[in-house]
Formats: structure tokens, sequence, C-alpha cells
């Protein structure tokens, strides 16, 4: 058994910083790279790719990664495990071989984690008795069953510590938990048993600080945000774990950045619930448990994390159609630069009225003025605001309306307050609303498969 | 009586979990996490995001890491995907608590 494993973070979001990845495994030593590609957002957004092409339905960023850091990965056995392969990651395994044919890597076990993709048999699950009623508002999903766009079960570490026990190189899954990508490579290495419920939920710790990439090492940070050295050239976290459970949060020394208690506390509380209750499918995590400690310059130490049995169920990610939105903006400058942006929004909401367009919602924010702190934001004298910027955005099922609406935000450039810029980008178009349907579903309805190509 | 303001004894970050936004405060050391969890009660959360809330407040203590957790129901808009606002996923909404002055006994 090795005595530490070393978790590298590459990827926080899909658009995340593209050459991260690359430098976690040429700046200093790692034996993993781990990469979570998938918001909730995404699922639906490449299964409507899929739908028009079956070729794809994955991340795209990944074959043109892996070009440079596959001969890297394969030659100091860094082992890459990413939920990347979205609903299609068959596709993507087939792209990433022709990456390694190209240069010629021979021995490469790439594993692919598919199952969790539910759409073609939400129906069985329902006759199964199985409503996947929506965990906010208790729901049943046949009042938007037409309108399902993607529908797919959140596995955990298992699947991928099968595939790394059947010595995958590369492990390329479906709807994977993000913590689950981090903690799988410390169960196989260790040979943590399944049942062992505190480490189980010390790495899913470790995964959860490693899963918004550089979030943890001085990104967003609210804390003394000046402090943070040379974040031009950020060092992404990663996770040193020992097999007690123990781990270190740290990054490459060369990189920017910085590791500390603060930037992993504010990870730490970064999206969560009932700190004591962190479900994931392989454990529930106490986070109210976990000790941190600052052992070294860019080191803090994670352990006494203590945990609980998994529950019965995995959480289903659905997404449905909902309609259509629109945004426009326009800004306004000093002088009244707020009451005019105020008095091109009377005139907008007049003219849809008399044009009886159709919204479920209309809202007027003010960028520069109360866009992100509404109520909150402190009252300005007029006369020292320099600028605003209008922002206008609409929702609704009439897709005619939202399309009008795109057409009624320009001409307020000629026919409103003066004083006004910032139309370039075009009439703003409609966008179809893809909404969120979160569920449960027993974990005995649906089977995890890993599945290897070997070339 | 002496006023503190929130910024100077915590730090924090907030993001989204479906219409709810979850906001973590976490303070710089012991004593200002006495003084978090003394006056950051759920009702003077609730009443401090007046018009922006629009749901309950759910208030979790993490001792461990001087911090407290604040789940807003029915505040962004309908959720990541739907909702119209410029911060959609209430990113911005740390701060915002963090806005806020507390009286302290001295």
């Amino acid at each position: 058994m090795k005595d530490k494993i070393r978790i590298a973070s590459g990827q926080g979001f899909w658009g995340d910083l593209i050459d991260a990845p690359y430098t976690q495994v040429t700046a200093g030593q790692v034996d993993y790279l781990v990469m979570d590609y998938l918001a909730e957002v995404t699922m639906s957004i490449l299964q409507k790719q899929k739908n028009k092409n079956p070729k794809l339905g994955y991340a795209r960023d990944i074959p043109e990664l892996m070009d440079r850091i596959l001969p890297i990965c394969k030659k100091n056995n860094i082992k890459i495990i990413t939920n990347g392969g979205g609903v299609n990651p068959e596709a993507c395994a087939e792209a990433v071989v022709e990456v390694a044919r190209k240069h010629n890597i021979k021995n490469l076990k790439i594993a692919l984690v598919v199952g969790d993709n539910i759409l073609d048999k939400i129906d069985n699950v329902i006759s199964n008795g199985c409503l996947l009623n929506n965990m906010e508002t208790g729901e049943p999903i046949t009042i938007v069953k037409d309108k399902l766009l993607s529908a797919n079960v959140y596995f955990g570490a298992m699947p991928i510590v099968e595939a790394l026990k059947q010595g995958a190189d590369i492990v390329i899954t479906g709807r994977t938990t993000d913590t689950g990508l981090t903690l799988a490579p410390m169960i196989y290495e260790f040979g943590w048993d399944k049942n062992d419920y505190n480490l189980l939920s010390a790495g899913t710790v470790a995964g959860h600080i490693l899963e918004c990439g550089g979030q943890a090492s001085g990104g967003n940070l609210l804390a003394d945000w000046r402090s943070v050295p040379d974040i031009d050239n950020i060092g992404f976290p990663i996770a040193e774990a020992y097999p007690n459970g123990e781990i270190i949060i740290t990054k490459h020394e060369s990189l920017g950045g910085k590791v500390s208690i603060e930037t992993v506390s504010e990870q730490l509380v970064y999206e969560i619930g009932d700190p004591k209750n962190y479900i994931t499918p392989d454990c529930v995590a106490d986070f109210t448990s976990i000790k941190l400690e600052e052992v070294g310059k860019n080191r803090v130490k994670v352990f006494n994390v203590k945990g609980a049995p998994e529950t019965e169920f995995y959480k289903v990610s659905c997404s449905y159609s909902s309609g259509y939105s629109a945004v426009g903006t326009l800004t306004y400058s000093w002088p009244d630069a707020l009451s005019k942006a105020k008095k091109a929004d009377e005139i907008l909401r007049k003219r849809f009225e008399k044009l009886n367009l159709k919204f479920d919602e209309i809202r007027t924010e003010y960028v520069g003025y109360n866009s992100c702190h509404g109520p909150l934001s402190e009252n300005i004298d007029e006369d020292k605001i320099n600028e605003v910027m209008l922002r206008v955005a609409v929702r609704g099922n009439d897709y005619n309306s939202i399309e009008r609406f795109g057409k009624e935000i320009a001409p307020l450039i000629l026919t409103g307050p003066p004083s006004v810029t910032g139309f370039a980008g075009g009439r703003p178009k409609p966008a179809e609303v893809v909404a969120y349907w979160p569920a449960l579903i027993p974990k005995k309805l649906v089977e995890p498969k890993v599945v290897m190509v070997t070339l | 009586m002496k006023k503190i303001k929130l910024l100077d004894i915590a730090h924090g970050r907030s993001g989204d979990k479906g219409d709810a936004a979850n906001v973590g405060i976490i303070a710089y050391d012991d004593k200002g996490y006495q003084i978090i969890k003394k006056y950051l009660t759920k009702e003077k959360v609730k009443e401090h995001f007046n018009g922006i809330c629009l749901g309950e407040v759910d208030r979790f203590e993490l001792p461990n890491i001087r911090a407290l957790n604040f789940l807003l129901h029915n505040t962004l808009g309908g959720g990541g995907t739907v909702s119209l606002k410029h911060d959609a996923q209430g990113k911005t909404l740390a701060a915002a608590l963090l806005r806020m002055e507390v009286e302290i006994d001295d």
C-alpha cells in the first residue's frame, strides 16, 4: 500500500481555466488528476447536443486537453478521473482513444462508468413505484414528463473504484458526484472498507474541498482577498491523502494562490445545507466534526472527520424545458444616470402593455447600483453616480412575446432618455429556459456499469 | 453597548441550492464566533434579507470552524437556471450579510 497519494483538482466546472489540468500534472508530483465538468444545466445542454449528433454529448474540451496531457500522464503514471463523459461517455472515450493512437500510446486502459442516464427508462422507474417526486415541491414527475430534456442518477465513488481495480488509467463517467471523483482513488489505494463511514467521509470532505478548483486555493476569497499571492498563476488545490483518513490540502509550491484555514473554511461552507448531514451516495458526512490545522506554508491538515452510513437512495437530476427568457441591457451616464435608467424601464413596461406582451416575470435591475444586494444597497446621492446599466430580463411561455421584447430594447436609444450607450450585441434572442427537477430513486432500481476500452 | 461591523470580524461564501441560497459566515477568531453565534439569529438574518429572502431561514452551527450556515429559502427567483436575477446563484449574498452591523454588549 502507498503511504500517501496526491490527488490534484484540474477543473471546477466546464469553462474553468483551460491550462489548469496541464499545470497540475507538470508543476510537481501528483498521482491522480480529477476533473469535474458537470453542473446541473450542463447535462441538458449535452443531451441536446447528443440528440443532434450521436457522437457528441460530452465535455468537448477533453480531447484537446488529452492531446496535451495524456503522454505526460502515461509516462508518470498519473491516473485521470473525470465526469466529463456527460451523457455520452462512450463517444468521449472514442475521442480519447483517437488521441492515444495519434501519440502512439500503448497499453492504455480507459474505463467508462455508465448506467446513470435514465431518460429512456422513466416509465419503467414510475411503474416500479418510484414517482420521482420533486424534492423541493413534492410534485410527481408526470407533470413535466413530456418536457424532460435529461434525467441522470448521481453515482458515487464505488463504480470508479471498480474501474481502478480493473486497471484503468483513465476513468470517464457520466453523472458522478464531484466528491466521488476524489474519494474513489483513496478507497482503491488504501483498501478502505466501504462500511468505514469515517474514512469515506474524510475522502468526501476532501472531494468537497477540491470540487470547485481554485476556490480552495485563493480564488473567490472573501477573507483578505488582496493577500493572495500571484493569483494570475493560481495553483489549483491538491489533496494529499493518508491511509488513516488524514488529508493535507496543499498546492504546487511554484504556483500562485494560497492554501490557508480561511481558503479551506470558505470552501467547506460553500453550497452546503445541514452540515451534520452532507449526503452523498457513499456516506453521510458530518461537517461539524471536521478539524483544520495549518501544518506548514500552504498546507492545511483536515482530520477527525466523522460520518454515517449512506442512504438507500440515489439523487436524480432531471431537467425540463420551461419556456423562454431574454435579457437586454443599456447604459446611462451622469448626470441623472439612475433616474434616466428608471425612466427607460417605465417606458419599456408601458410599451409592453400596449403591445399586450405576455410574460410570467419581468425583472429590472440597475447594475452599478443594486443588482447584487437589492434592497440592501446603500442609497447614493445621484450626483455621485457616474453611470448605471439598466438590465431588464423577461421570462414566459409565449415565444413571440419574448422575441418582441428583444426588439424593444434598441429603440430606446433614439426614443428614450439621453446619454445612453452600450447596445452593440444586437437584439437579445429568446433562450430556452431549462428548469431543474431534483428527485430521489431507490438504489436497487439502477445499476452502475463499468465498461473497459483497452488499447 | 457598541456597534460592530460583521465584515470586520467574519468572512464567508455563498452559493445556490435550488431556489435557496446558502450563506456561510466564518468568524476570524473564537471571540468573533461567540458574537456571530449570539447575535446572528434566524430572525435577525431573515429581517436583514427582507425583500430578498421570500421564504424561511434555516440556521446551522459549525463551531469546529467557527462558522454559521444559513439556508435562505425562496431567494433566487426560481433557482439557477430559471432565475432572471443578475446574481442568479446568490454568489454575492455572503458579502450582503456582512453588511450587517450588530450592537453587542461591551
